[in-house]
Formats: C-alpha cells, structure tokens, sequence
C-alpha cells in the first residue's frame, strides 16, 4: 500500500457544453494493477480515458499520470493506449506501422520484431494491415501498448468483436503488462471476462463513480444473495424441501437463498441432511448481479472516501 | 525531435508509394509538361528566343495551376482523415508533438511534390532543349521554375493542413481545399483584373496592384519567374507589373507564405480534440 500511485484522478469533472459528463470522480490505480472501468455505453469511461491522455481537457479537478500532468511529454512517454476501435494505416504493413510507434516512444526499431512474435503476428509482420483479421489488427494494438515499458496501460474495450481464443490470449498479455508493474485500465462491457482477469472493480454510472472495489468487498457491501442449488438422490426433493424450505426448480433440484454470513449455517444443515442430498452448488452473485445493483443504485455520495 | 519527424515522415513516405500518390503526381506533370512544349514551340522564331525558354514560360503557366491543385489534394486529408479512422487519437497519446507530426507530414509530402516537379519540368525542359536549343539562361530559368513551384506546393500543403484541421471531416475538408483553389488561382485574379480595368491605369493599377499580386502566393510565384528572366518575361506578357515592383518582393512572399501556412496549420491542429 505504500506504491505511489500509477494513476489517480482526484475530483474529475469534464463537461461538454453544459453537459456533465464526468463529476467528481476520485481514483486511484497502482502500479501492477488490473482495474476494470465497467458502464453502460455513454457513462463517461472512454472520455476518462481521453483525460488521463490529455486528449482532451479538464473542467476541473486534477490527474496524474506516474507523477505528470496528462498530455505532458512525460506523461506520454510514461502511459499507452489501445483505442476502442483501433484503426491504422490499410497500407502499412504491420511490422512498418510498429517501426513508427516505436521510433516515436523513443524506443529502437530492433525492439518491433520480438514483440510481433510475441503477439503472435511474425508471419503477417510483412503483409499490409488492410489484409488483416480483425483479432490480428487487435493484436497488434496491444504490441503497441507494450512498446517503452508503460508505467499506465489504458485499454478501451480490447477484446470488443473477438473470438474466444483470441480474447484468452489478449488476457495472457495484460496479465503479462500487469507483472511488469504497469497499472492497467480495462474500459468494457463483457463483464465476465473481466471478473476474472482483474484485480479491482470500478462502475460509472452517468458520469459517477457508484463503485471502486475488489470482487469480494463489492460483494460483501451488496449483500446479494448467495445461491445454493441441492440436487436430492433418488428424485426425493420434496423431502429436502419439507426441511429447508428453499424453491424448487424441478423434480429433483431445490434453489435456496442466502446471506453471505449465512452461508456456513446453510451448509452445516444441508450436511446434516445426510444421503438425501447428492449434490451441492454454491453461487456466489455474478458481476453482472453486481453491477446491475450498482448501477442501479441511487448515488448517495456513498463511494467518497 | 528530428528522429521523431523522420519517422513520421517516413511512414508518410510509404504510404504515398503504395496508394500512388508518387506516380500520379509524376505522371500528371511529366505529360502535362511535356504536351505544353510541344503545343507552345510555335512562336518561338517570332520572339527571337530559345525552345526552352519558351517552354519554361507555358510550363509557368501550368505550374500555377497545376502545383496548389497537387499540393491540396494531397494535404486535404492529412488531419481530418486520420482523425476520422481513429488513428490521430492513437498518434497523440505517444511522446510526439503536433508540430512534429506536422513537418513529418509536410516534408515527406513536399520531397514527393518536388521529385515529380523535377522529374516532369525536367523531362520537359531536356526534350525542349534538345528539339530547340537551350542557353544558359533558359536553363537557370527552368531551374527557378522547379525551385519555385516546390515553394509553391508548399504553400498549399501547408494551407491543406490548415483547412484538414479546421474542416472537421475529410470530405467538408475536400470541399474546403477546392475553394481554397478556386478562390487563389482562379477568382483572386480575375476580381484584380476587373479592378485594373476599372481603374483604367489609374494610382491603383500603378501602385496598389502589383503588391496586391505578391499577397497571393500563386502571383507572386507567377512574378517572380516572370521578373528574373526577360525571355519568360516577353513570352508571359507580364512585365509591366514585374517591372513595378522591387526585385526582392516576389521571393519574399513566396518564401514566406510556407512559413506563414504552416504556423496558421499548427494552430489550427492544436485545437483539433481527436
């Protein structure tokens, strides 16, 4: 807890007009870890991102980005970015695009090769862009990304039209960012996925910040239900359900509900339930069960800390 | 900061090869050129002068016309067109300023201008000296004629980055560099020429015009070709306002309208929010 911060954006507030687009968010990402910025379309994570690049201005409040200010040369140098749809040159070749992202970081063109193997693209390294899948063209956002060692990673969406084997590898590579020391912002929708490759949870909301914890404390504070489905041996529920109550789903399976700190309790029993049960599923709610319940949240100044 | 506009020039430099910008633009004024001597050797034994120099003089002519229209066409898409694939944001958030983004564009884009300036004024200028005969005048005249028009490219490069920026999307930006043209080559000139003729050699056509002609770059172009070479001169039929003028404004205001074009881009870039 003592890193200084890789990234922290201390009461945020961009407006367009007389629109409010971000207001008064309060974050901060150290270095190594995975947040996940999660939002509906329109809640404000990709101008989030536009600010801590510099892209575009502060209305108030203040960011820094590896201790500059965004936009500044040292800013730059110290942050990457994979854009939402990520576009280059149909003409390039991949390996010549590359060569420029790299000569602009500072950093020698010798560096372009092992990091097209390392995406997996040496083979199309010579072929133009415009030939490319779109994982490849994906890919090779996420190369740049990993071009001068970037103390900030901010990703928008990475893995927005991908196929499954293409996203498991995408995530191989952000965990690979994240061991390096590199504080890495997934910006998406595709929420489990992220439940798994990401260290913290934050949830815009119109333009709030409703949430920003880990899984677990996000949970905890819910206080969602935990799911446990019994399934009975011999088709017998309706003797499991005579004792514990619960709803059941079929002939031979009961849905029960809990509190989390109910959970062990609920168990004991069911073990004392002996034979009759033959088996046991617990689930704890889903990110999805989460983030509809932040999002839904009336924001009551709850998440300022 | 030089190793950063090399790079960007470079990538631009490419991408020029392949989507032949670098062809057409040679082929363009190789032919044009080419056809424009051969079209303009007839008045040469009236005028006393050489094949060349009268080929420099049509070619000048062409230049004017020809050198914004390349430049434009090649500029007009430089910011709003990245900017609308998504590939400006992408470019802005590396340790690369606009300005050098800026020259890095500017001088791939203006070596490829000047090659196909010289390879077709060249090829023009050798095939009129070998059919007719060249003095060491005409050459120096055909050697200011390449050197200009590269000035002159350069100023429309520059100004089709200023309009790229401000447009907002590559086709309004299009729109806006096919005024822009319109209004320096062609209306510019003739909204002079119905004032002169409405003066009727009065203290404006004396006095106010000729300076007006150097505020245009396209003019001051035209003049400067046509002041230093008396053949040009006589076969343009400009001398009388190259004749009113003092001998450095014309290269003064070619010189720095690139300048100027460029500072007006960098400005007008630095408040484009990708």
């Amino acid at each position: 807890m003592t890193d200084s911060p890789a990234l922290s954006l201390d009461g945020v507030v961009k407006r367009y007009g007389r629109a409010e687009v971000l207001s008064g968010i309060n974050l901060v990402v150290k270095p190594g870890e995975r947040l996940a910025l999660l939002g509906h379309n329109g809640a404000g994570k990709s101008t989030l991102m536009k600010l801590v690049l510099g892209l575009t201005a502060l209305s108030a409040g203040e960011i820094v980005v590896a201790g500059a200010a965004p936009g500044s040369a040292a800013a730059r140098q110290a942050s990457a970015y994979l854009p939402e749809a990520v576009s280059f040159h149909r003409l390039l070749t991949g390996r010549e695009q590359l060569r420029l992202f790299a000569r602009l970081a500072g950093e020698s063109p010798r560096a372009v090769d092992p990091l097209l193997e390392r995406v997996g693209l040496a083979e199309a390294a010579g072929r133009r862009i415009g030939t490319w899948s779109k994982g490849m063209r994906q890919r090779l956002g996420l190369a740049q990304v990993l071009l001068g060692r970037p103390q900030v990673a901010l990703l928008d969406e990475p893995t927005s039209g991908l196929d499954p084997i293409s996203r498991h590898e995408l995530y191989a590579i952000i965990d690979e960012i994240a061991a390096r020391g590199t504080a890495v912002v997934i910006a998406s929708h595709a929420l489990t996925e992220v439940e798994a490759q990401t260290d913290r949870i934050a949830i815009l909301r119109q333009g709030r910040l409703v949430a920003d914890s880990t899984l677990a404390e996000l949970r905890a504070r819910a206080g969602l239900p935990i799911r446990l489905r019994l399934t009975a041996q011999h088709d017998d529920a309706a003797e499991i359900h005579a004792q514990l109550g619960g709803e059941r789903v079929n002939g031979t399976a009961i849905e029960l509900r809990c509190r989390p700190d109910e959970k062990m309790d609920r168990l004991a029993r069911i073990a004392a339930l002996g034979g009759l049960v033959a088996d046991v599923e617990v689930t704890p709610p889903s990110l999805e069960d989460l983030y509809r319940h932040y999002s839904g949240l009336e924001t009551s100044g709850e998440e300022r800390r | 900061m030089i190793a950063r506009i090399l790079a960007v020039a470079t990538a631009e430099f490419a991408l020029a090869r392949r989507n032949r910008w670098v062809l057409m633009a040679t082929v363009i004024m190789t032919l044009f050129a080419l056809a424009l001597t051969f079209a303009g050797a007839a008045p040469t034994g009236a005028l006393g002068v050489d094949l060349l120099t009268v080929s420099v003089a049509s070619m000048t002519t062409l230049s004017v016309y020809l050198a914004p229209l390349l430049a434009l066409m090649m500029a007009f898409d430089a910011i709003a067109g990245e900017a609308e694939r998504g590939g400006l944001a992408l470019l802005l958030t590396y340790p690369v300023s606009r300005g050098e983004l800026l020259l890095g564009k500017f001088a791939a884009q203006l070596a490829i201008l000047a090659f196909a300036f010289a390879i077709g004024f060249g090829a023009a200028g050798a095939a009129a000296a070998l059919a007719g005969g060249a003095g060491t005048e005409s050459l120096i005249a055909l050697a200011r004629l390449i050197g200009t028009s590269v000035l002159l490219g350069a100023s429309f490069l520059a100004l089709g980055y200023a309009v790229s920026a401000i447009a907002g999307s590559a086709t309004a930006a299009a729109g806006l560099a096919a005024g822009l043209w319109l209004v320096f080559v062609v209306l510019y000139d003739l909204g002079l020429l119905g004032a002169v003729v409405l003066d009727d050699g009065g203290t404006f056509t004396r006095n106010v015009f000729p300076w007006l002609l150097t505020v245009n770059p396209a003019d001051a172009f035209r003049l400067w070709n046509v002041a230093a070479a008396d053949g040009v001169a006589l076969a343009t039929g400009m001398t009388g306002a190259a004749n009113a003028l003092p001998a450095w404004a014309a290269p003064a205001a070619l010189l720095l309208w690139p300048l100027l074009a460029l500072g007006l881009a960098r400005f007008a870039f630095g408040r484009v929010e990708p």
